[in-house]
């Protein structure tokens, strides 16, 4: 039964594939160099934040806990210049991280502050801004990717229950058949773990994700976002606390503000085009740069339909829209700040397997348009610690399935819309595809993610 | 110590078959639990219901017990709230609820008049790592050697196998200490609950065996309470608990006419 499971995972478990059934029992009762509650694999944003706050949830302060992480330590000391990846994190991710007490040393470094997105589109002069009902406060915060991973990391360590492997990569995963009730990991470096939950949050392309064979549905927009640190032409008295972003027929491009002279830049666009922007002259770019963010297209009522829908989108974050404003110029950029990075949509309808789930972007990927990425990352965390929460204050165990449930549902009944309306969103301004059939073919997937578990169950059965 | 609860349940063994016609137990509910001690903790098997309820039941006892101020304070937003407390479970069967009050720190006895099943509660404790102290007893033997013993007692799902409800009721009071809690679920005496446990969960969804209900054994609410009261036990909470058979979800209502349960504390 045990062999018959392990000789099906094909590629993954070749190892015990060649060495045979004898090999596989003295991994599972003597190779294990140590057994955890709880691993997390992978400590990017999500995965150092979900670390730390596990780590910190008193409830859970008798399980052991180890974070894997493939990259190496990053010791933080605060760059002159600004790193060219920085996300937009909303209020809600900014709850958590104070939280976790790591917004305290996000705020002693630098953020800036967003208290108004201007959305407008190239294709008709409409513009639409949006700003929170009660003035002061922001819409969200602009931090460095870096920055944010070093607060998290900082609290982490402060953790006596949580144990960091910096330089640790997983090569594969052995995950509990219907006998089994542990995880095991081996490491790169000859290593064997066991764990109760393994926290999957290794990014877009997840091995965890494809350990579980879930059901994942993908494809790329053939887009790359173009990235760099811009500065601004500077009226007199001008306060940069503006998000803006205009709709072009090849892609949206927006503006998050740093400081009063400073802007980072997100601007996905065909691949062919960011590879011209990225070898073109600093000058020359700078000079497209300002023609896409001020210059004038032929009118399209599709276009137009699009902006409805993100108002739309933007009303359910609670941000009711008004009225009109100017965009900045920008009359430069910081030597040797562009980079483009290919741009997908992801969804694994599966987040949860017995002992395994999945966070972040390993369960999902979005385009960067409305700067939801990681805020849905740091959802997943938040929900995940409370059910975990109250699956250990109910006696159940880590791995209990029937609370594991409540994270995959609530997360999905989140996260779906918020992709499928991005999706959408996309899908208007950059082609002419009916954006019915997409919300046909997501919603059919929403549906069929409501039983991931049985859907599960019959895959595990089959074997 | 060990020693005597063996003599104890050896006793209650040559004591049952001798005089099974005395005690609490019906033999023939007894035969029809036999028949699920091997998937028992199949969570999606028979006791389906049983598995999902805990997610409503394990939270009752424990704040109940937290709302009674018998829990510490240092203890309280910990994994495990009910350290050092003594919980009986009475009817434990193959430990479904058992479990998760020794994952919050409880000290748990759990007795079932079903030797084969507690083999089964036993084992499945032990490969857990789980310390919990399974007996094969009836409650009125129990009690001749745990007077006034248990912090709390739960019943969960037993009383409708019960005939002899006062003598159950009376032996499970005593082995309470005073201003114990007494935890009980199980399903009312009307006809909708009747339609559901029997007609629907046993026969059209063949959710759980059939025959393992007897609607004469189902009690209402109203004369449970009177019984605990004849038992010094008086009643704090009573909710109705509704199941989705489509979702295997639990849910406190008011509307108790099909299954409820109900916190009582034993006054001095
Ligand atoms: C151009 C661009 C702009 C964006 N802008 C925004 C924005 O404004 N707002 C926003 O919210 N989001 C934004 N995003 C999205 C955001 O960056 C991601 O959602 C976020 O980084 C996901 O974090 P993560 O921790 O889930 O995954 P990742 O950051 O991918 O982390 C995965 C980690 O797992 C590790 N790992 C992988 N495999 C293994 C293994 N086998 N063993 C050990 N470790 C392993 C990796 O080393 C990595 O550190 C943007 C994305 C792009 C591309
Ligand atoms: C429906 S099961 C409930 C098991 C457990 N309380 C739970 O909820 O998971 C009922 C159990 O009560 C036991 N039982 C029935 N009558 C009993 C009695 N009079 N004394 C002790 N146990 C009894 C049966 O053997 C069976 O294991």
């Amino acid at each position: 039964m045990l062999n018959n499971q392990i000789l099906n995972k094909k590629g993954v478990c070749l190892l015990w594939k060649i060495k045979g059934k004898f090999h596989f029992q003295r991994f599972l009762s003597q190779n294990i160099d140590r057994h955890y509650d709880i691993i997390i694999a992978g400590g990017g944003m999500v995965g150092t934040t979900l670390a730390c706050t596990l780590g910190k949830n008193s409830i859970l302060k008798n399980k052991k806990i180890l974070l894997l992480e493939a990259g190496k330590e990053k010791p933080w000391t605060l760059p002159e210049k600004y790193n060219n990846r920085v996300v937009s994190v909303n209020p809600g991710s900014q709850k958590l991280l104070s939280s976790i007490n790591a917004w305290n040393f996000i705020e002693k470094n630098r953020v800036a502050t967003v208290k108004q997105l201007q959305v407008w589109e190239a294709l008709s002069d409409a513009s639409i801004t949006f700003e929170q009902p009660k003035n002061n406060e922001p819409i969200s915060y602009i931090v460095e990717n870096d920055l944010i991973l070093a607060a998290v990391a900082e609290q982490a360590q402060s953790c006596p229950n949580l144990e960091i492997q910096y330089e640790a990569k997983v090569k594969n995963y052995q995950l509990p058949d219907f006998n089994a009730d542990i995880t095991q990991l081996k490491m790169e470096n000859g290593q064997n773990f066991s764990c109760n939950l393994l926290l999957g949050c290794d990014g877009v392309n997840s091995t965890v994700r494809k350990c579980m064979h879930a059901n994942y549905i993908s494809w790329n927009y053939g887009q790359m976002g173009v990235v760099a640190t811009l500065q601004l032409d500077q009226q007199p008295g001008f306060k940069n606390d503006v998000a803006w972003q205009r709709f072009l027929p090849n892609g949206p491009v927006a503006l998050l503000p740093l400081t009063d002279e400073l802007s980072s830049l997100v601007w996905s666009t065909t691949i062919q085009q960011a590879k011209e922007l990225l070898e073109l002259p600093e000058e020359r770019f700078v000079e497209q740069l300002n023609k896409a963010i001020g210059g004038t297209f032929k009118k399209s009522s599709l276009v137009s339909q699009a902006i409805n829908s993100f108002d739309n989108l933007l009303r359910a974050l609670n941000c009711p829209s008004t009225n009109q404003a100017t965009a900045p110029t920008i009359c430069g950029m910081e030597t040797n700040s562009r980079a483009a990075f290919p741009l997908g949509f992801g969804h694994s309808s599966q987040y949860i397997g017995k002992g395994v789930v999945l966070v972040g972007d390993a369960a999902h990927r979005i385009h960067p348009l409305a700067g939801q990425g990681v805020n849905l990352g740091f959802g997943d965390v938040n929900c995940l610690n409370e059910v975990l929460t109250k699956a250990v204050y109910s006696g159940g165990g880590l791995n209990d399935l029937s609370y594991l449930k409540e994270y995959e549902s609530e997360r999905q009944k989140h996260n779906l819309p918020m992709m499928i309306a991005v999706e959408g969103l996309h899908r208007l301004t950059t082609t002419t595809l009916a954006p019915i059939v997409l919300l046909r073919g997501l919603g059919l997937q929403f549906s069929n993610a409501l039983v991931p578990l049985k859907k599960y169950l019959i895959s595990q059965a089959s074997i | 110590m060990t020693k005597f609860l063996r003599k104890c349940s050896n006793f209650t063994f040559i004591h049952l078959r001798l005089q099974s016609h005395s005690t609490t137990i019906d033999q023939q509910e007894i035969e029809q639990f036999k028949k699920l001690a091997k998937e028992w903790w199949h969570e999606f098997g028979s006791n389906k219901p049983l598995h999902s309820m805990n997610k409503l039941r394990v939270p009752f006892v424990r704040d109940g017990l937290i709302n009674e101020g018998v829990v510490h304070e240092q203890n309280l937003k910990t994994s495990t709230p009910l350290k050092n407390l003594s919980i009986l479970d009475v009817g434990c069967g193959g430990g479904i609820l058992s479990e998760p009050l020794c994952r919050l720190g409880a000290n748990v006895t759990g007795i079932d008049a079903n030797p084969g099943i507690i083999d089964v509660a036993k084992k499945h404790a032990e490969k857990n790592h789980l310390n919990i102290n399974y007996l094969f007893s009836s409650i009125e033997d129990h009690s001749k050697c745990h007077f006034e013993k248990y912090d709390s007692i739960v019943a969960s799902e037993i009383l409708e196998h019960v005939t002899e409800k006062e003598k159950f009721l009376s032996a499970c009071s005593a082995c309470l200490k005073p201003l114990g809690s007494i935890f009980i679920t199980t399903i009312n005496n009307t006809a909708l609950a009747s339609f559901l446990s029997i007609f629907v969960a046993e026969t059209v969804l063949e959710l759980v065996p059939k025959g393992i209900h007897q609607p004469d054994k189902f009690i209402e609410p109203y004369r449970l309470q009177r019984m605990l009261e004849d038992c010094n036990l008086k009643t704090k909470v009573i909710h109705g608990m509704f199941y989705n058979v489509f979702t295997n979800n639990w849910h406190l209502c008011s509307n108790n006419s099909v299954n409820y349960c109900i916190h009582a504390v034993k006054i001095c």
